[in-house]
């Protein structure tokens, strides 16, 4: 039992960064109708940002979170102005292979700047972990889910309550009509991108220090994001965030009670059941597109 | 004409050993022209019926290990105390069961995944891949894992009158690759022709235009994965027989991307689209390998594929026939135009 209990808190904390990554692709998708394979670049960014800030710099570690998702968002509207805005109107195919190609780029790069080696953060958290009865959880990983809750409400009031998040929601559901009320779709669209592509940097910004941080850490992330999509419901961010805990359960308990070595092939068993057998996702509101 | 292009397109192929001495470039062309083949089977898929199955190193690798374990022999355990133990057989029978299973997985695959398109579609591939990968690298049994199979034995063919051959060589592994290519290209070509390969192209087009004219979707888009699969898993047979050591890694998504950007180059949609990119991208790494960090050529990779779909979004071989077309066209017109000039200068005369 006490066992359960302990998979049932590193849910929590993992559920927690799978939410944030879910939130962002599932905006993205959602709204512009791109698959991204750059969401787990920018995952393993903003865990390099967190790395410059904290191990190169030598500035303060909560300072790095901060740090990790404006520079998740300029690297995310960078991407959208250069590479999908030219491209608007193009099939789904082509600004896929364009977002894999720049994925490659990207990811060679971090391997070419930084070197394959893994990097690991030092934090101010004290070693001992919180033991609470018969489960125990580190200091770091609840800062990480506190860190995280806080950035999946700040979404959450950004979409539901402002003006900017009302133009998304808009756009979303039609985007000509959108256009026809004034909605300026062109900026909607490189803010979504930017606001999706901070949340995953702020993943890995919070992650990075939990494990260690290397180039390729952000490829199972991506794989991870699009299963907690596609779990949730194309766009529903509600839906993103209890696919974020549904997938984290998983990954827990199969490793827990099958074997580690799948711990990671749970995200592509879900993927694959979703859409043979529910193929609107878990949380459907909407029709689906494609 | 046509056929006249291909004819001599595949005797400079043939005559490349004879003159190339360099064993490293031959074994790039090699390597090259597995992919190349894969590409092709790729091809089937993304260009004729516009379904983009980024999960077709799957296949490839099922094939390759497939291949392997059926010549290497294998002792595993199953459920219930039982043993399975399997003898070593010819690796020609690998190649044959290679082409079966993975035709076999293409079916039960597109049988799946058919059930949605575009990017759902996409993403059920690429997982159906990485469950493959993660089954290839934790069943340590069956696969040896990470440890990779190694020892994999050359392809041995019995030929009429010359006895065994055992197909070692690079110049031998050449000309097997050749010949598989060239049927690979063949039988790809005669099925796009056929009366199939116009519903394939129908489905592309308009489905529900297709399916409104009586073609069965689920029919011809699974024959069309089941064929493109067994010629992946024909590719991966060759691939293990000739690098005779296989590993989980040679299920790693950037393998399927190489076969993308190789079809997506070439021009999707046309026969010899694959074969003109896969020759550019399986040679690029080779060719900018003594100026650039490895690093470095993954970096030019990935910006390649961006500026191809920006400059060429229909690939170079579709380019080229269009502009080669334009240009017969504007000739026609200029060959005529002096005349029609010089005719009418003449009436009032």
């Amino acid at each position: 039992m006490s066992e359960f209990l302990q998979h049932l808190i590193n849910m929590l904390v993992l559920g927690g960064t799978y939410a944030l990554l879910g939130i962002g692709l599932t905006l993205i998708f959602g709204i512009m109708n791109v698959v991204n394979f750059t969401h787990g670049v920018l995952y393993t960014f903003g865990a390099y940002i967190m790395f410059i800030v904290v191990q190169q710099l030598g500035l303060n570690f909560f300072l790095a979170l901060p740090v990790a998702v404006v520079a998740g968002w300029l690297l995310g509207a960078v991407i959208e102005l250069t590479l999908l805005r030219p491209l608007r109107g193009s099939d789904i195919d082509t600004t896929m292979l364009v977002m894999i190609g720049a994925w490659i780029a990207m990811q060679s790069a971090t391997l070419w700047i930084w070197g394959g080696v893994a990097k690991s953060v030092a934090t101010p958290f004290p070693e001992a972990p919180l033991v609470l009865g018969p489960v125990s959880v580190s200091w770091l990983r609840l800062f990480v889910l506190a860190a995280a809750a806080l950035l999946i409400v700040v979404t959450y009031l950004l979409i539901n309550r402002t003006k900017l998040g009302c133009a998304m929601r808009a756009t979303f559901q039609d985007q000509d009509t959108a256009s026809l009320m004034g909605v300026n779709v062109d900026l909607i669209y490189t803010s979504t991108f930017a606001i999706g592509s901070s949340l995953a940097a702020a993943a890995g910004a919070l992650l990075g220090p939990v494990y260690v941080i290397f180039p390729q850490m952000g490829d199972l992330a991506a794989v991870k994001a699009f299963a907690i999509v596609i779990l949730g419901g194309l766009g529903n961010i509600t839906g993103a965030v209890i696919g974020g805990f549904i997938l984290a359960l998983a990954e827990e308990l199969g490793a827990g009670y099958i074997s580690s070595g799948y711990r990671d092939a749970m995200g592509f068993l879900i993927i694959i059941a979703v859409l043979i057998f529910k193929p609107t996702g878990l949380f459907a509101r909407s029709e689906r597109v494609g | 004409m046509r056929a006249a292009i291909t004819i001599l397109t595949l005797a400079a192929f043939a005559s490349v050993p004879l003159w190339l001495r360099d064993p490293y470039l031959l074994n790039a062309l090699i390597t090259t022209g597995i992919f190349m083949i894969a590409a092709m089977s790729l091809n089937l898929l993304l260009g004729f019926t516009g379904q983009l199955s980024l999960g077709h190193i799957a296949f490839f690798g099922i094939g390759a290990y497939v291949s392997a374990l059926t010549s290497l022999g294998f002792d595993i355990g199953l459920p219930g105390g039982f043993r399975l133990v399997h003898e070593p057989w010819p690796p020609i029978v690998g190649f044959v069961l290679a082409i079966l299973v993975a035709g076999l997985c293409g079916y039960f695959v597109g049988l799946l995944s058919f059930r949605v398109r575009g990017a759902y579609f996409v993403i059920v591939t690429i997982s159906f891949a990485e469950v493959v990968r993660l089954v290839a690298l934790n069943w340590v049994e069956l696969t040896q894992g990470p440890l990779a199979l190694t020892n994999i034995p050359s392809i041995t063919i019995g030929l009429p009158g010359l006895g065994e051959l055992t197909l070692r060589t690079k110049f031998h592994n050449y000309y097997l690759v050749l010949a598989v290519a060239a049927v690979a290209y063949l039988l790809i070509s005669r099925l796009v022709h056929s009366h199939f390969g116009r519903a394939m192209r129908g489905l592309m087009e308009n489905e529900t235009l297709a399916v409104s004219v009586g073609i069965d979707v689920t029919r011809t888009l699974t024959l069309a994965a089941v064929i493109s699969a067994a010629i992946a898993g024909a590719a991966g047979s060759l691939y293990a027989h000739y690098i005779r050591i296989i590993d989980p890694e040679v299920f790693a998504f950037i393998n399927t991307v190489t076969m993308v950007i190789m079809v997506i180059s070439g021009g999707k949609g046309s026969l010899a689209g694959p074969v003109v990119g896969g020759l550019i991208f399986g040679l690029l790494p080779v060719m900018l390998r003594p100026i650039m960090a490895p690093e470095a050529q993954w970096i030019a990779y990935g910006g390649v594929l961006i500026v191809i779909l920006f400059v060429l979004p229909r690939g170079i071989v579709p380019s080229l026939a269009q502009r080669f077309a334009k240009r017969k066209r504007k000739a026609a017109v200029v060959a005529v135009t002096p005349v029609a000039f010089s005719e009418r200068a003449k009436e009032p005369a």
